[in-house]
């Protein structure tokens, strides 16, 4: 935690970047997004395991871009998967943004794509015990039964985009939910309106979810909508060989094809 | 100060009971999958033992989150409209915080303010609350700040203290007066016990008329900057609020038949303030974090002589990005 | 006895092929079931999956995607972009529980009259021995107070 504060301290000294995105101390002893633009905002960083949210989500917004050259305090490897996938969207310029990466005895700084690419490579990727093991439940269920199932968990949607918008992926400036005119999927949190945003979040993240778990954790009445999101990338990566988040140069699977793709069912 | 009985655990479900025969649905916080909600119960063997608050407020009692105004049919170039008539059965809220039970009159003040809504006073007319008072509270919280208070009885029409073998009860409101007849022989008269020593305590963090005074001249002040950096924009924070009023109006048609929706809606979304011109007044999430605290702690007291905000805290424990509202407030105190 | 059961399918398909395809099984005079509503696009690759979902909320039973075979795409490569949807949407539908049963999609060129009446024969018959699709249509109007 040390050297983190004093390696932000110095790249901020030496005016190689204009602010650390981090985590500080929150309510109830959680950890919070942190913006440190001075030496005394640097001393509240924290780096350590309750440090779960993925800062890359807020890359994206307006007001921190704006800050200028930023460091990003990525404990957790989804936050550079997000880096390298926003890389290949074109959102974020390859060695725009350093990372800083708490390790044992130290801090790694890594600068470019290839260098994110190189340490995640070391990090293997994996879902938690625990939402493996509610994909799997699912996935054995009867169909009807899966069906009733995520009714009722959309039952307690109230539509409040805090799955979408603590995406580092949705970075839409007008999402498809706010386009109006005509109204393409219903505002309201009804089981209809519900079924259909919950589809098309899923959708538009399939190939291009870097599988963070952000939107189920920020969900607050618990609906484990990052399952979705993890289901589809499950078979995009099943169907087509390659996932969200792991290299900056690979198209999206849902943008190309091969003429060769193989599938079962069209008559 | 309202007479003070007893109620044992046993008089509870006795009253349940007679509240069931009354005619009454009663929703309490329930346990689902470690989340507190509010849910339908016949017993109190069902409420929650453990709970703070629920996740969301109890404002769904009288404003759903998606609610028919009316609808209409069309045949042969005849449109046929239909009022809809609001969905409000008998019910009774128990367990709600005292920090809820206050909420209600805000929501009353919007709703019934130039003209009175049928479909929030058509609920409201049938709602009894039997508030809980609190013994425990949490860093969220700050009730006392925004006055009331872990015991206090503005709202609930029947306010139950926890203490050794039951309850004490406070009756309140004619309507509580109402539930209380329903089974009179199980409110012991002459409560001894001491209320305030088994209350949660929690500390006065600011001055509200202080704060409210200090706003309009904070408009431009960098702390609303600072503090919304980590914001994303989601509306969590207004849609669990007990207070949070704020609604759009949709239309959901197709050519032959249609209906007119009421659902929730929040000022943290940049879509809020739109305009069909393109423009946006809260151009950025800064401005609108600004607005939700000058919505509750500056226009509200201008215009209906009340506060926005109860202090429950549940905006805080519900954002992803850790908005703590009363250290923002305090922040937004203490700024130069 | 209540009436036998007549399924709504709706029916998205290409303007180049299946479209065509379908005239041609009409020009053809070949019979067959009076279920589908045909509604034409430019390309398989402009049908959004939210189409299929907008369907089934307007009270389809059943819907048919169909457009050209693989290469033979009036605008190159909409076809070949769509299957890639499809393939993910399908798996992903099912993992909602939405029944996958009810959806079907297909290649029939302008040629193909032939096989484009005697598929929707065969949807048709497959859609009316499921019955309605009560699962979707329940949904309508619930959650509204």
């Amino acid at each position: 935690m040390e050297s983190l504060k004093q390696k932000a301290k110095e790249l901020l000294e030496a005016g190689e970047i204009k602010a650390v995105l981090g985590y500080a101390r929150g309510t109830s002893d959680t950890r919070r997004p942190h913006v440190a633009m001075s030496a005394l905002e640097v001393d509240k960083l924290v780096a350590d395991q309750a440090c779960t949210t993925n800062l890359a989500n807020l890359l994206m917004k307006h007001e921190i871009k704006h800050l200028g050259k930023l460091a990003v305090v990525a404990s957790r490897p989804s936050t550079l998967r997000s880096l390298l996938q926003l890389t290949a969207e074109h959102q974020v310029a390859d060695g725009a943004i350093l990372a800083l990466v708490p390790a044992e005895g130290g801090v790694k700084q890594l600068g470019t794509a290839q260098a994110f690419e190189e340490h995640l490579a070391l990090v293997p990727q994996k879902k938690t015990e625990k939402d493996q093991a509610l994909l799997d439940r699912l996935k054995a269920m009867p169909r009807a039964e899966r069906f009733a199932f995520w009714q009722k968990e959309f039952s307690r949607c109230m539509k409040c985009y805090a799955c979408r918008n603590s995406c580092p992926m949705c970075y839409c400036e007008r999402c498809t939910m706010d386009c109006n005119r005509p109204q393409w999927v219903p505002v309201p949190s009804h089981a209809v309106g519900n079924q259909e945003y919950h589809l098309v979040r899923a959708m538009h993240l399939a190939g291009r979810c870097v599988e963070c778990g952000e939107c189920g954790r920020a969900c607050p009445v618990g609906i484990p909508v990052h399952l979705l999101t993890f289901f589809a990338e499950d078979s995009v990566r099943a169907q087509f060989g390659q996932g969200g988040g792991a290299s900056a140069t690979i198209d999206n699977a849902l943008s190309t094809f091969r003429p060769d793709d193989k599938e079962t069912f069209i008559r | 100060m309202a007479e003070r009985y007893k109620l044992t655990q046993d008089a509870l479900s006795a009253l349940f009971e007679a509240l069931a025969k009354d005619g009454r649905r009663i929703l309490a916080p329930t346990d689902a999958d470690g989340r507190t909600e509010l849910n339908a119960v016949t017993s109190p063997d069902q409420v929650s033992k453990q709970y703070l608050q629920t996740i969301l407020s109890a404002k769904e009692t009288v404003f759903p989150k998606v609610e028919r105004l009316l609808s209409y049919t069309t045949e042969g170039g005849k449109v046929d409209l239909k009022d809809a008539q609001p969905h409000a059965l008998p019910t009774v809220l128990f367990g709600v915080r005292p920090c809820e039970a206050g909420a209600f009159k805000a929501l009353d003040a919007v709703f019934n303010w130039d003209s009175r809504d049928k479909f929030f006073n058509a609920r409201l007319e049938k709602l009894a609350i039997i508030g809980v008072s609190c013994t425990s509270a949490d860093e969220a919280c700050f009730c006392t700040s925004a006055g009331g208070g872990p015991g206090d009885t503005q709202g609930s029409d029947i306010l139950l203290t926890p203490v050794q073998g039951g309850y004490l009860a406070e009756i309140l409101t004619p309507r509580g007066e109402a539930i209380q007849a329903l089974a009179p022989q199980f409110f012991q008269a002459g409560a001894t016990e001491d209320k305030e020593a088994v209350l949660a305590k929690v500390e006065k963090a600011f001055d509200r008329e202080a704060l409210t005074a200090k706003l309009p001249g904070m408009f431009e002040n960098p702390v609303w900057k600072q503090q919304s950096l980590r914001c994303i924009g989601c509306g969590a924070c207004a849609f669990v609020c007990p207070t949070c009023v704020c609604f759009d109006i949709q239309e959901e048609a197709d050519p032959k038949k249609g209906e007119r929706l009421r659902l929730w809606d929040s000022c943290g979304f940049s879509l809020f303030t739109l305009h069909a011109s393109g423009h946006n007044p809260r151009e950025v999430q800064s401005a609108r974090w600004r607005q939700r605290i000058y919505h509750k702690f500056a226009y509200y007291p201008e215009r209906y002589q009340q506060y926005g905000c109860v202090g429950c805290g549940k905006c805080t424990r519900a954002c992803p990005a850790d908005m703590n509202l009363k250290e923002h407030l305090v922040e937004a105190a203490q700024a130069q | 006895m209540s009436e036998q059961f007549e399924p709504k399918i709706t029916a998205f398909v290409c303007n180049w092929c299946t479209y065509a395809g379908a005239d041609l099984t009409g020009t053809s005079r070949i019979k067959y079931q009076p279920n589908v509503r045909v509604l034409r696009v430019p390309c398989t690759g402009r049908i959004d999956f939210m189409l299929i979902m907008k369907a089934f909320e307007r009270g389809a039973d059943g819907v048919m995607i169909s457009g050209c075979h693989p290469n033979d795409c009036h605008y190159t490569s909409g076809n070949y972009h769509a299957r890639r949807r499809w393939m993910v949407f399908r798996d992903l539908m099912d993992f909602m529980g939405i029944d996958t049963e009810r959806v079907t999609f297909s290649w029939v060129s302008a040629a193909e009259g032939a096989k484009w009446g005697a598929l929707v024969n065969e949807v048709t018959d497959k859609i009316r021995a499921l019955g309605p699709n009560t699962e979707q249509k329940q949904l309508v109007g619930l959650g509204v107070e």
